[in-house]
């Protein structure tokens, strides 16, 4: 069931075209993450879904309303350049961001200690921003992003300027938030933790969509039919089957990398066994960094 | 609107709590009359202490008698030329004052450092004091009879609409102080919006709060957040003004209801005789503080916002302070032409310069100040200025926000003039 629909969405600046015919389909209470590299349109998406800018053409539609000013209070948004007023205490300035979600002010604090105590950091609310390290500011933007609970959360490279402790810290609390039923949409160029985190993503590249489904469809859609077979033996005839790759290791072991031209796995396991004993066959299953590099790097125009 | 309010309060807090605020209104009404009262002091004491100066003087025919003052002293030498002028170089007088009676240049003075202005016509006043005198004798003409034929009147303004003796000089004082302190105002206040605009820009806050704002509302909650700081300002200097000029007529011992008595019996065209200070109060009191008060409030908060407006649009479109410079000259501009052209207004206030000036909304404020020092302009010419000025500040902060608006989301960018006009038309 999707709750964010994206339906051809185009922008241009001035002679230059950010976004071109794009859509997608984000489910309800998924992590949904947006790929591309740098200047591939995703902050413009962003920035569109947040309504600091308008698209040319195409809709946005959230739980079946069209986007509206009534989605503002809706949506959690950490964006990729952010920051915080350095001379305001930290209890202050997320109080001021709460009041500007429309939550009261009595909430707001409630809210405001129990994320500032899951983030450990709750030692800090007296303190004036600039006395904050990056990564203790990097905190406080996220809590006063998720505070009042959005229904949509969108994280533009929520992971930059943490170190791997509080890295962990945060991807938990994303899980958190979306087993609490939010929409996340999850923007970066960093692949590991796409894997690790998104269910469906889309991947952008010079304004226009390449692919988007889920994890699984778009490693299986950018396959290639390429098998690791790990054997004992001298392999030979193989006519019909292009292998990529021949090594072997200290131990004796052969390792072949094998293209088939078909489906039909069997058929080569049957030929491999006739000459040779196999320790392993796997199918070799791109990762995402694989799959963006290639996308991306390739010019196939 | 909620969400404008939020902003205002967070800008007026966080400016009004900083201790510089505090310090700032306090200070400022005691430091300025301290700084400009202490170097009259120090001016008058130099004066006072300087010992008199001896003048040499050559005055072979003895044509002129020059008496000593507490300025100058006066010496007889005599010689050639060359050998006065040695004496005098080595010697420690301050002047030689040749009296010749070849025409043409019948009186020179010979100086080793350069003289002051003030020296000059005091020397000179000296001898013209000297020449008149031999003149008055040789008429034979005594001090009695000049008196008498010198007439000395007192001529008093009566402005007959507002039924009160007014005062051209403090009409003048408070024309320009008035204009003065708005000029001040506006750039003082301008710059901390675009200060506080371009910190925004800089700390990239401005895109998470522009995900619930608007960034017009934005713009706007910012402006109305220092106008209401510079609000509260004002008003405490004010009330501290008050008590001041209050203590003040105190200790000179005028007291208001004998001033406004007196001012009464004025009204009726009395020629009850008024001591200087008294008249001065007369005048005083006469003026219409609240009238002036509250126009300088209008004034100021409709100038603020229209240049508070403009001050945004160019902190919105520049990564730096030092950026802005090239776009703040045709903001200066009109307010640099408003304060030089004050005194030509303070000259005519009635005149076409001044209404014009008065009129139009970018020098306006600074202007129609400068004239309501001398009773208020008719009222059209009012309500015109004032409506001008409001339709002049909406137009600013409409303008300002369109630039805004797409200025604060652009880092990095080259921007000049052809730029903002793109922004300006751009849709969003």
């Amino acid at each position: 069931m999707s709750f964010i629909s994206i339906d051809s969405i185009t922008k241009s600046y001035s002679g230059h075209t950010a976004l071109k015919d794009l859509s997608f389909e984000i489910p309800k209470g998924s992590i949904y993450g947006l790929l591309g590299p740098n200047g591939a349109g995703k902050t413009t998406l962003i920035r569109i879904i947040n309504q600091i800018i308008e698209a040319d053409s195409g809709s946005i539609t959230i739980d079946g309303q069209k986007l509206n000013q009534n989605h503002i209070k809706i949506i959690g948004y950490l964006p990729e350049e952010r920051g915080l007023y350095k001379k305001m205490k930290v209890s202050e300035q997320l109080i001021f961001m709460a009041e500007l979600r429309g939550m009261k002010r009595r909430e707001a604090i409630a809210s405001i200690k129990d994320w500032t105590a899951r983030l450990e950091i709750d030692d800090w609310l007296k303190a004036k921003v600039q006395d904050l390290s990056k990564g203790m500011a990097q905190k406080i933007q996220f809590i006063a992003t998720v505070l009042n609970y959005p229904k949509v959360i969108i994280l533009d490279e929520p992971f930059s300027g943490f170190d791997p402790v509080n890295a962990n810290l945060i991807k938990d609390e994303i899980l958190r938030l979306r087993d609490n039923g939010s929409t996340i949409l999850f923007s970066t160029h960093r692949m590991e933790s796409v894997e690790e985190l998104c269910d469906e993503l889309t991947l952008i590249h010079r304004s226009t969509g390449l692919v988007s489904g889920t994890k699984k469809q778009i490693k299986r859609k950018y396959s290639d039919n390429t098998f690791a077979v790990t054997y004992k033996g001298h392999l030979n005839d193989l006519n019909g089957y292009e292998v990529i790759d021949n090594s072997t290791d200290e131990d004796g072991l052969n390792h072949s990398v094998i293209k088939l031209p078909d489906n039909d796995t069997n058929q080569l396991l049957s030929k491999l066994i006739n000459q040779v004993e196999v320790y392993s066959f796997t199918e070799r299953i791109p990762s995402i960094n694989d799959i963006f590099i290639s996308l991306t790097t390739d010019d196939h125009e | 609107m909620n969400k404008v309010f939020l902003i205002t309060k967070r800008e007026f807090l966080t400016r009004v709590r900083k201790r510089t605020f505090l310090i700032a209104t306090i200070l400022t009404p005691l430091l300025f009359p301290a700084i400009i009262g202490g170097i009259i002091y120090l001016m008058v004491q130099e004066e006072n202490n300087q010992e008199a100066r001896t003048i040499e003087v050559f005055d072979p025919g003895n044509i002129l008698p020059l008496e000593d003052n507490d300025r100058f002293r006066f010496v007889n030498v005599s010689g050639d030329s060359t050998a006065r002028i040695t004496a005098f170089l080595e010697g420690d007088h301050y002047g030689h004052l040749e009296i010749n009676q070849d025409k043409g240049k019948q009186y020179r003075v010979f100086t080793k450092s350069s003289f002051s202005l003030n020296e000059n016509n005091r020397l000179e006043n000296i001898i013209e004091g000297a020449i008149r005198q031999q003149n008055l004798d040789s008429l034979q003409i005594s001090n009695e009879v000049l008196a008498a034929i010198r007439p000395q009147i007192d001529l008093n303004t009566f402005n007959i609409k507002d039924q009160k003796q007014s005062n051209s000089g403090i009409a003048f004082a408070i024309g320009y102080g008035t204009g003065f302190l708005i000029y001040m105002f506006l750039f003082v206040y301008g710059a901390q919006v675009m200060q506080g605009v371009i910190e925004e820009k800089t700390n990239k806050i401005v895109e998470i709060i522009i995900a619930t704002v608007k960034p017009f509302q934005l713009m706007l909650g910012k402006v109305l957040g220092i106008a209401s700081v510079g609000l509260l300002q004002l008003t405490i200097w004010i009330v501290l003004i008050a008590v001041f000029s209050f203590t003040i007529f105190s200790l000179f011992g005028v007291d208001v209801d004998q001033a406004n008595s007196m001012s009464q019996a004025a009204n009726q065209m009395s020629n009850v005789e008024v001591g200087a200070a008294q008249e001065f109060a007369n005048s005083f009191y006469s003026i219409p503080f609240t009238s002036i008060i509250l126009t300088f409030l209008f004034y100021f908060l409709g100038g603020y916002l229209l240049y508070g407006a403009l001050f945004a649009a160019v902190g919105s479109a520049v990564d730096s302070p030092s950026d802005a410079q090239q776009f703040m000259f045709p903001i200066t501009i009109p307010l640099i032409a408003s304060i030089i052209g004050l005194t030509a207004v303070l000259q005519n206030p009635d005149g076409n310069l001044a209404f014009w000036l008065s009129i139009i909304p970018l020098t306006s404020p600074i202007t129609m100040m400068g004239r309501i020092g001398f009773g208020m302009p008719p009222l059209w010419e009012l309500l015109l200025s004032m409506t001008l000025l409001v339709a002049g500040f909406v137009g600013a902060i409409w303008l300002a926000g369109r630039i805004y608006r797409i200025g604060i989301l652009m880092h990095g960018t080259k921007v000049n003039y052809k730029v903002l006009v793109r922004w300006l038309m751009m849709k969003n």
